[in-house]
């Protein structure tokens, strides 16, 4: 066997201008396999990074009920009862299984400093959002549970806004506009940066109550709460819906969404974008095979007479068909490690000069990229093999 | 995973005393739908050790008389018989192992691989005969010597002359120590003076090692060398003796 590669190797070298172009192919093929998978599986190292980042068995009650089985909202969804802040407080009362609720009010609007203004996101929520998003304040205090039953004017402000308002001076205990209100601030959050898109800093927190007044509106957007532990998960999600039934006449009119469920939603979205790619790269990685072949073939075809002489000398068809074969395998497994090398130097290189690009070559990977360049090197040296094992040795000694 | 040797009978069989017994052989080919007879019922016996020319018009049949007696192609009709074995009742992997053991092959027009070294030339017959890489290298220059190729072992065909070449091909055909050489027209691509050495080269090849030369030529003057000529016409055998002042 080390016999029969050697001789490929000779024989391949002997071209060397020929082989490399064959080569050319796979290794264009490979390294797109391996670039475009790694995309693929770094973006869903990411996004379950990020998912996992933003809290710690988070639970989201949302008005309506949603099956997650089957397309489309039912009907109900649209004539259920909204979610409103006796909710929160039921479930502050009753859900032992829950480590904290807090309201969501979502809303939009200018804030204005003096002559400045900014458009930002601004929530209304409660005094656990913090610990449950992870989001803390560097400066100040967060929003308290006390703003929200005195419905106080007070807002805490992400490090975007407070630059795009206050440049370099201290935003605390200054008073901005938001819509019609006037708002203190009391908090400044930590830096967090961007995150699948959004500007984390580029928030505004204030009390909810004070929020449904700001925005005319009595009703939550959605309560945000966590399991207290991993195992319990599911009691949890089923407490939520039971103690929110019990103020519905027993109707379950809301629904609760884990933070698994969102990562695995995520996760099939990502999952489906890498085999669309591996589709893709796949399809560049048979255009070389192809390439492979038809060299193969030629080759054949301008070594007949040596075919001949070799079958003269004591070869069998086997042994002419081996040598073909093990050609065509050389230069495809051959190619694909040179292709799966730059891939593998592209994104250490990548990772290194910009780590935030989720860019991540896993082992299955290049496994997966190297088995291929093999099948490949097998499906096209068979036909050219094959053609020269079955030339008749006197027709190939008597080939001009 | 070289090609076994098929279980080649005992030395009662090597020692049998004709190398090569061809009687009634006819060779047909298909030329589209019409046959082609280009031998026509053949006999001769050629003993061990013998020293032959094969003459003849072009087209007479003289190479495809060389592919039988070479085991590159069967009978149509009679038989072929080389050390005893009757070549049209073997299959592919037997012949080859029957060319590999029995025969070496010159060729007009070297047929040496390119860009491949003397040495690795050389050596190949050996690899289909499972030798190893060493002893390969090592017979391959030996036979190189018996050419007196020793200082262009590392050459490629490329760099040599087409006398050197063709000594390169002499070695290869000899490297497996076979029974019989068989050369077709091994001086029609060399100058006389050459050509002269070439087949100085087959004579002491016969005369030291023993080994049956059968040389097809159209050189009149190396036909006359020889102790016994066999002459084709038309794919029929017309001469079968010492050479004549007619050839
Ligand atoms: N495979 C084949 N198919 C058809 N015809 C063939 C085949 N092989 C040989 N022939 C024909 O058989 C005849 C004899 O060919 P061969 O090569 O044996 O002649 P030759 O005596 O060696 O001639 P030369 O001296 O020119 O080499 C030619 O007419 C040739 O065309
Ligand atoms: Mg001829």
């Amino acid at each position: 066997m080390l016999d029969h590669i050697l001789s490929a190797l000779q024989a391949l070298t002997a071209n060397k201008v020929r082989s490399a172009l064959t080569m050319l192919g796979v290794i264009i093929g490979v390294l797109a396999v391996t670039l475009l998978v790694s995309v693929g599986d770094g973006a869903r190292a990411y996004i379950d990074k990020t998912l996992s980042g933003i809290g710690t068995n988070l639970l989201i009650v949302q008005p309506g009920r949603r099956e997650t089985r089957g397309l489309g909202g039912p009907p109900t969804g649209n004539i259920s009862r909204p979610l409103t802040m006796d909710d929160v407080t039921a479930l502050k009362r009753q859900g032992t299984l829950l480590r904290d609720v807090s309201p969501i009010v979502a809303g939009g609007g200018a804030i204005r400093f003096e002559n400045r203004q900014r458009d930002s996101t601004v929530f209304g929520v409660g005094a656990g959002f913090g610990d449950l998003r992870n989001m803390h304040v560097d400066v100040g205090s967060f929003i308290r549970e006390e703003d929200l039953t005195a419905r106080r004017r007070v807002a805490v402000v992400g490090r975007t806004v407070a630059k795009a308002l206050f440049g370099n001076d201290s935003p605390l205990g200054r008073t901005v506009r938001i819509s019609d209100g006037r708002f203190r601030i009391v908090g400044i959050l930590e830096k967090k940066g961007t995150s699948l898109g959004f500007d984390l800093d580029d928030l505004v927190f204030i009390p909810a109550t004070t929020a449904s007044d700001l925005f005319h509106q009595d009703f939550l957007s959605q309560i945000l709460t966590a399991a207290r532990n991993k195992a319990e998960v599911q009691q949890a999600i089923l407490q939520i819906e039971e103690i929110l039934a019990r103020r519905r006449n027993g109707e379950n009119e809301v629904t609760v969404q884990s933070q698994d469920d969102l990562i695995g939603v995520l996760g099939t979205v990502t999952s489906a974008m890498t085999a669309a790619l591996l589709a893709i790269a796949s399809v560049s990685l048979l255009v070389g095979g192809i390439g492979i072949m038809n060299i193969m073939l030629v080759s054949v075809r301008e070594r007949t007479r040596e075919i001949g002489v070799r079958r003269a000398l004591g070869a069998t068809r086997h042994d002419i068909l081996l040598q073909f074969l093990i050609e065509a395998l050389v230069l495809a497994t051959v190619g694909g490690l040179i292709g799966l090398g730059i891939g593998g130097g592209l994104i250490a290189a990548v990772n290194s000069a910009a780590p935030d690009v989720p860019l991540k070559l896993s082992p299955w990977i290049a496994t997966i990229a190297f088995g291929a360049s093999f099948a490949v090197g097998i499906a096209s040296g068979v036909v050219p093999a094959r053609r020269a094992a079955e030339l008749d040795p006197v027709d190939a000694l008597r080939y001009e | 995973m070289a090609t076994a040797a098929p279980a080649f009978a005992p030395l009662a069989r090597e020692e049998h005393e004709a190398l090569i017994e061809v009687s009634g052989l006819e060779r047909t080919f298909m030329v589209g739908d019409e046959p082609l007879t280009v031998l026509r019922g053949i006999d001769f016996t050629i003993p061990r050790g013998a020293y032959v020319a094969i003459i003849g018009p072009s087209g007479s049949g003289k190479s495809t008389l060389m592919y039988q007696l070479g085991c590159l192609d069967t009978p149509s009709a009679g038989t072929v018989r080389l050390a005893g074995y009757d070549v049209g009742s073997l299959d592919d992997a037997e012949l080859a192992a029957l060319r590999n053991r029995f025969i070496g092959f010159v060729f007009q027009a070297f047929n040496l691989l390119p860009r491949t070294t003397a040495v690795d030339n050389v050596a190949l017959p050996l690899r289909y005969a499972g030798v190893g890489l060493r002893e390969r290298r090592r017979r391959a220059r030996e036979a190189l010597g018996r050419v007196a190729l020793s200082h262009r072992e590392d050459h490629t065909p490329e760099r040599l002359s087409g006398g050197e070449r063709q000594r390169v091909a002499i070695a290869r055909a000899i490297v497996t120590e076979p029974a019989l050489l068989l050369c077709d027209e091994p001086t029609g691509n060399l100058d006389q003076k050459v050509g002269r050495e070439i087949v100085e080269l087959f004579e002491r090849l016969n005369d030291e090692l023993g080994v049956t030369v059968i040389i097809v030529t159209h050189d009149p003057s190396l036909a006359r060398r020889v102790r016994r000529v066999i002459k084709l016409v038309d794919g029929r055998l017309v001469h079968d003796g010492p050479p004549t002042a007619d050839l």
